[in-house]
């Protein structure tokens, strides 16, 4: 069902992890429908994306346009990550079922609510860019295991 | 490969297709013909329902062919309705039915009937005292399911089926996942309809029987030709039939012996899973529980990322995640048993066959501790729960 690039990445994810002191972490999606996002973002002071690293809880789609994802921004500046649309992780993908749009829908919001996250951090405004609104790290208290 | 993904369907067995072969190629005769070739047909298929039958304590006339499970259930429960709707309009069904039962009772609740769905407990098992209380004057069939097909729990069929006949309302049960696992007896168990598949229990896919106890008055499914009594028209489908009075009298002849080794295998597996992997608990019920099922959940992933990597190391299992089910929300069984959405997610099903080792459970558990440790590194649920914990 899924494309040999979408088996690639979820086989092979790039840039999972996390990067301690990022300038922008963005989280996104819930554990209710099955998939949530998070994408580390260290920005140097030239606005860009030097390092991106991500964690994902989801299925093979999600994983895959998690690692995506990282990789169409890496070493881009904050203006280009701004342009990597769900459409793009996807057609970078070689597509994905109809049922896994949603995850690429994702990988883009994961990447706007770390750029948002940066930009609060630094009081500065990003043209283009709106608040995130998946965020679930300001949103429902996460229940205890 | 190893093939964990019984309750699916199963490897149809050498000797049923063994039995079905002349079927297709020398005795081809169409059953209502009067030249001897369809005599063949026709004894062949009234051997099948025989053997059929008597696993069941039931007559032959009481057996009515199919083309599967969620054939019968449709039948079972739409017919039913329709011939008792002058009594009334209730039916009283489980919240963990299958969707072939679970869709037919959404699909009669638009068309003016009512239906109340039962909850199962944390193990999953139909409360008799709840199903007591649901019942009303207008109520005409209880549907229960004789075993989850996710959690392997069995209900106490034969409890449900007392306080059906005390009340004389009909009862249906699906028991696709139970035939040839669990003894079954429909006069023992006060069953008046019960539904079968014969690839659950290696018989060939595509045929099935409706168990209708004589005297039940139920219309006809598919009308036309005067096959299956006049209830279920068209051309049998002997080979198929043939395949499944086989695939009966093998289960029949195997049953304790095959489930002995089974529970042990299943039970071998249960241990090494709970005792070796952290966050992690078994669904269904413990002791109540088909000899072949098991069913985990894995707090902190996602079960379609486990399945595929399970299959990159030759393992074929199932998961009730949203991912798998092609919609959003997870397994309604692992819902209605009282899971959260994650850990519905996050849920396994192994289901074994009596050809599995114990050498490749230990490969299939080593393979699942390996992929939850590489799931959970990269999942952000995890992260945020070991940070959690060192505050």
């Amino acid at each position: 069902m899924y494309s040999e690039k979408v088996m690639d990445h979820f086989q092979h994810p790039r840039n999972v992890g996390e990067i301690e002191n990022a300038s922008g972490v963005g989280t996104v999606g819930n554990a209710k429908c099955g998939d949530i996002m998070r994408m580390f973002l260290d920005i140097d002071e030239n606005g860009i994306i030097r390092d991106v690293k991500f964690k994902t809880f989801g299925c093979g789609a999600a994983v895959a346009t998690s690692s995506m994802a990282t990789e169409l921004v890496k070493g881009k500046s904050i203006q280009e990550a701004l342009q990597v649309t769900n459409k793009a992780v996807m057609e970078a993908l070689d597509g994905l079922p109809p049922v896994k749009v949603h995850c690429s829908l994702l990988a883009e919001e994961a990447i706007h609510a770390a750029l948002w996250d940066y930009a609060q951090k630094n009081g500065i405004e990003i043209e283009g860019l709106s608040k995130p609104k998946s965020d679930i790290s300001e949103g429902e208290e996460e229940e205890e295991y | 490969m190893i093939y964990l993904d019984n309750a699916a369907t199963t490897r149809t067995a050498p000797e049923v297709v063994e039995a079905m072969l002349p079927y297709f190629t020398e005795n081809y005769g169409n059953p209502s013909t009067i030249y001897s070739l369809g005599s063949a047909s026709k004894k062949a298929i009234n051997q099948a329902r025989k053997t059929i039958a008597d696993s069941l304590g039931a007559n032959m006339e009481e057996i009515y062919f199919t083309a599967g499970g969620s054939e019968s259930d449709n039948w079972a429960i739409k017919a039913a309705a329709e011939a008792y709707a002058s009594k009334g309009k209730h039916i009283i069904t489980s919240k963990i039915e299958h969707h072939a039962v679970l869709h037919t009772c959404q699909y009669l609740e638009k068309h003016g009937y009512e239906v109340t769905y039962l909850d199962v407990d944390r193990n999953g098992i139909v409360d008799p005292e709840q199903l007591k209380a649901a019942i009303r004057p207008d109520t005409i069939l209880i549907t229960i399911m004789f075993a989850n097909n996710e959690i392997g729990t069995i209900e106490p069929i034969a409890e449900i089926g007392a306080i059906a006949k005390e009340h004389g309302i009909l009862f249906h049960t699906d028991a696709v996942q139970a035939f040839g696992q669990v003894p079954i007896n429909v006069d023992e168990m006060h069953i008046d309809m019960l539904s079968s598949s014969a690839h659950k229990l290696n018989g060939p896919k595509g045929i099935g029987f409706l168990y209708i106890r004589k005297g039940v008055k139920i219309r006809s499914f598919i009308h036309g030709g005067a096959q299956e009594r006049s209830r279920r028209a068209g051309t049998e489908n002997v080979t198929g039939i043939v395949g499944y009075g086989a695939a009966v009298e093998l289960a029949m002849k195997t049953m304790e012996e095959r489930t002995r080794k089974e529970i042990e295998l299943r039970d071998y597996l249960i241990h090494r899973l709970e005792t070796e992997i952290d966050h992690c608990w078994l669904n269904g019920d413990r002791v109540k529980r088909l000899p072949n099922n098991v069913n985990f959940s894995f707090l902190f992933i996602e079960g379609e990322s486990m399945l595929i990597m399970l299959d990159m190391k030759g393992i074929c299992a199932s998961s009730g995640s949203a991912c798998t089910s092609g919609s959003l929300d997870p397994s309604h069984v692992l819902l209605a048993i009282g899971l959260k959405h994650e850990e519905a997610h996050g849920s396994l099903r192994l289901t074994l066959s009596a050809d599995n080792t114990r050498e490749e459970l230990d490969f299939v558990v080593d393979s699942i501790k390996e992929i939850v440790a590489r799931l959970r590194s990269m999942s952000p649920l995890y992260e945020d729960y070991l940070k959690k914990r060192t505050i």
